[in-house]
């Protein structure tokens, strides 16, 4: 488990923009400039189109900016091969998407120790048993063996958190998290993540259009068109 | 098992059918493959078989490669030399002290040798004449160096140390002349000598023209007909190992100066014709495995396509894109190596019942065999060619699955 909160901002970017090439430029975000600490749960608002999702795919290293600079646990990444952002990636975040992003074939414990199985630092048997922890600690205990289509919405988006924990990342960032959950499942989504960030300390930025998932986050980044609204903004 | 082993088998197995029916086509490919080189090599090696047990492995003849250099050559060899109306000297034909020179073959290892003596000679039974080649021999040496003794249907090799004055003939010659066992036959040498030989042997090769064109008498007799007396004028050599017979063929020239050719020399254009048949054959059988390499494409590439939301969610994850070339190359080698063993297990039972059919063309005596075979060099090569044609109809949708952007995928599920 990760420790208390170190001081200084865990995931630094500024002035980020990304640019679509094409006939008619696309501009998906526009200088933005974020922070987010350890332990802390950010929310990401905006309109439909407003860029939401292109900023944290940004800032999850799955997209590279046009312009701008990301620092990751106070690393810069801007001139990162594939490579080394698949690497940072695999052992410094975890991804949690709208649609649960489990891979079928596979059972609830294979998806989650598949992070643990590529970076291949514990042996199988501490792994197998890091991913029924994770999976317990979120309720899914007896669930170990189901493949995705044998798990409601609610325990499949659980099941990717788990999976996103895998190798105990900086950061988890979440792209509507819940948009595809009931709202009591949505509510055990949004409470698992907030109390990753409150009791593990990990970094929570998540994407999402819903007021109630908003309310738990201890900070709000509003974008419009691109750019980072001034605190305090509502659209 | 390896992550990547365990997603490229999850990939397999969410396509069961697809990957059956291109593992099928790797298989019979594989068998097939199998099926035709066994054939063709099979009657590659029976026909050399007969040619090494027809032929000596190496023949001495008293002839030299190359001119010998006149002395003034010999002695100005970096000057230029002009000789003017040079005239071959007539020398008495035959390997010159002869029996030394057998000595000194005779010490190489694994080398059976005998001395012959070659000549013409022309047969006249019931007022009919026939020229035929005819070759002094030691009878217990020849036994060691050819097949005669076996082609024997009547009379024995020995039967010329018995009788001195005896001969033996081929079967086509004494079926053309209606010559018997026991008959008398006036034979000329051209030294102008005649001698009434008795047959004493009737062989039967199977190649007519040396059935009927070929006779055999005592080393001794045939010296003092062609009046060469302590003459040969070639070595007839076996080898434990027919396949080393240039090599020794040029051993034995760099040791007694004489022409040493070897079966594979002198059967040349046959040999070259063999090999372009190999050629052609395995262009085709690997064409076949080339056909069914693309089914291979086919299922990764419709793999890739399906997966291609499992892909952006590996990467996301922290797989690389040599990681995703990876499964899907690992995919390939599955299907390959599955398909090689699944299809050296049917080519085995191919070349097996190909093993077993007889046939009996029109005028063979005995029903022939298919020959077939077995070696494990053609086995590996199938699954090697096998295995290398699948991974490389895997490389270009693995190509593609590394090259997909997790973003794009992301973008367009959101």
């Amino acid at each position: 488990m990760r420790q208390a909160a170190a001081p200084g901002p865990v995931l630094r970017a500024e002035n980020l923009s990304r640019v679509l090439e094409g006939e008619v430029a696309a501009v998906l975000v526009r200088e933005a400039s974020v922070e987010v600490h350890p332990g802390e749960m950010v929310a990401i608002m905006g309109p439909s189109g407003s860029g939401k999702s292109s900023l944290l795919y940004l800032l999850g290293l799955l997209d590279r900016p046009t312009t701008g600079t990301i620092w990751l646990g106070g690393e810069d990444t801007s001139g990162f091969t594939d490579d080394q952002m698949a690497r940072i990636r695999l052992e410094k975040l975890g991804f949690v998407f709208q649609f649960h992003f489990l891979l079928p074939e596979f059972t609830a414990l294979d998806n989650v120790m598949l992070p643990m199985r590529r970076l291949g630092r514990l042996p199988e048997d501490e792994q197998r048993e890091r991913a029924r922890r994770l999976l317990a600690e979120l309720g899914l205990e007896g669930h170990e063996h189901k493949r995705p289509g044998q798990l409601s919405g609610g325990q499949r988006q659980r099941v990717a958190i788990a999976r996103a924990q895998a190798n105990d990342p900086l950061v988890i960032l979440a792209d509507e998290p819940t948009g595809a959950l009931d709202s009591h499942s949505s509510l055990v989504v949004r409470d698992t993540l907030k109390r990753l960030a409150t009791e593990q300390g990990r970094a929570i930025i998540a994407v999402t259009h819903e007021p109630r998932f908003a309310e738990a986050a201890d900070r709000i980044i509003t974008i419009v068109d691109g750019m980072v609204q001034p605190e305090g903004t509502t659209f | 098992m390896k992550v990547l082993t365990r997603i490229a088998l999850s990939h397999l197995l969410s396509r069961r059918r697809q990957t059956l029916v291109s593992l099928s086509g790797i298989v019979l490919g594989v068998g097939f493959f199998l099926g035709v080189s066994s054939l063709m090599r099979g009657s590659e090696r029976d026909f050399i078989a007969r040619l090494i047990d027809t032929q000596p492995h190496v023949t001495v003849s008293d002839e030299f490669r190359t001119n010998p250099l006149q002395p003034a050559e010999r002695l100005y060899g970096a000057g230029a030399v002009e000789l003017r109306n040079v005239k071959p000297r007539t020398e008495t034909r035959g390997i010159r002290q002869y029996k030394q020179k057998l000595a000194l073959i005779e010490r190489l290892p694994g080398v059976r040798v005998a001395p012959v003596l070659v000549g013409q000679g022309i047969i006249t039974f019931a007022g009919r004449d026939v020229g035929v080649t005819l070759s002094g021999i030691i009878p217990e040496r020849m036994r060691g160096v050819s097949t005669i003794e076996e082609d024997m249907q009547e009379g024995r090799l020995e039967d010329l140390d018995a009788n001195p004055n005896g001969i033996i003939i081929g079967r086509e010659l004494a079926n053309r002349y209606g010559i018997d066992m026991g008959d008398n036959l006036a034979v000329a040498a051209p030294s102008g000598q005649v001698r009434v030989l008795k047959v004493v042997g009737i062989f039967r090769t199977g190649n007519q023209s040396y059935d009927e064109g070929q006779a055999f008498a005592a080393l001794k007799r045939v010296q003092a007909m062609m009046d060469r007396p302590n003459v040969a004028n070639s070595f007839v050599l076996q080898l434990d190992d027919p396949m080393q017979a240039r090599q020794a063929a040029a051993r034995i020239e760099a040791l007694i100066g004489y022409k040493a050719v070897s079966w594979q020399e002198a059967n040349e254009d046959i040999t070259s014709v063999l090999k372009v048949r190999n050629i052609i054959m395995y262009s085709v059988v690997s064409a076949i495995l080339v056909v069914a390499s693309f089914g291979i494409y086919n299922v990764i590439s419709t793999v890739v396509l399906e997966k291609t939301r499992d892909i952006a969610i590996l990467k996301s994850i922290g797989f690389n894109a040599r990681d995703i070339r990876r499964i899907f190359l690992t995919e390939g080698l599955i299907l390959g190596a599955l398909g090689s063993v699944a299809g050296c297990a049917l080519g085995w039972v191919i070349i097996y019942g190909l093993g077993k059919i007889t046939l009996k063309p029109p005028g063979a005596v005995e029903p022939i065999q298919m020959p077939v075979y077995w070696g494990a060099d053609q086995f590996v090569l199938a699954a090697a060619f096998a295995i290398l044609s699948a991974v490389g109809a895997a490389y270009l949708p693995a190509r593609k699955g590394g090259r997909v952007q997790p973003v794009d995928i992301l973008r367009g599920a959101a």
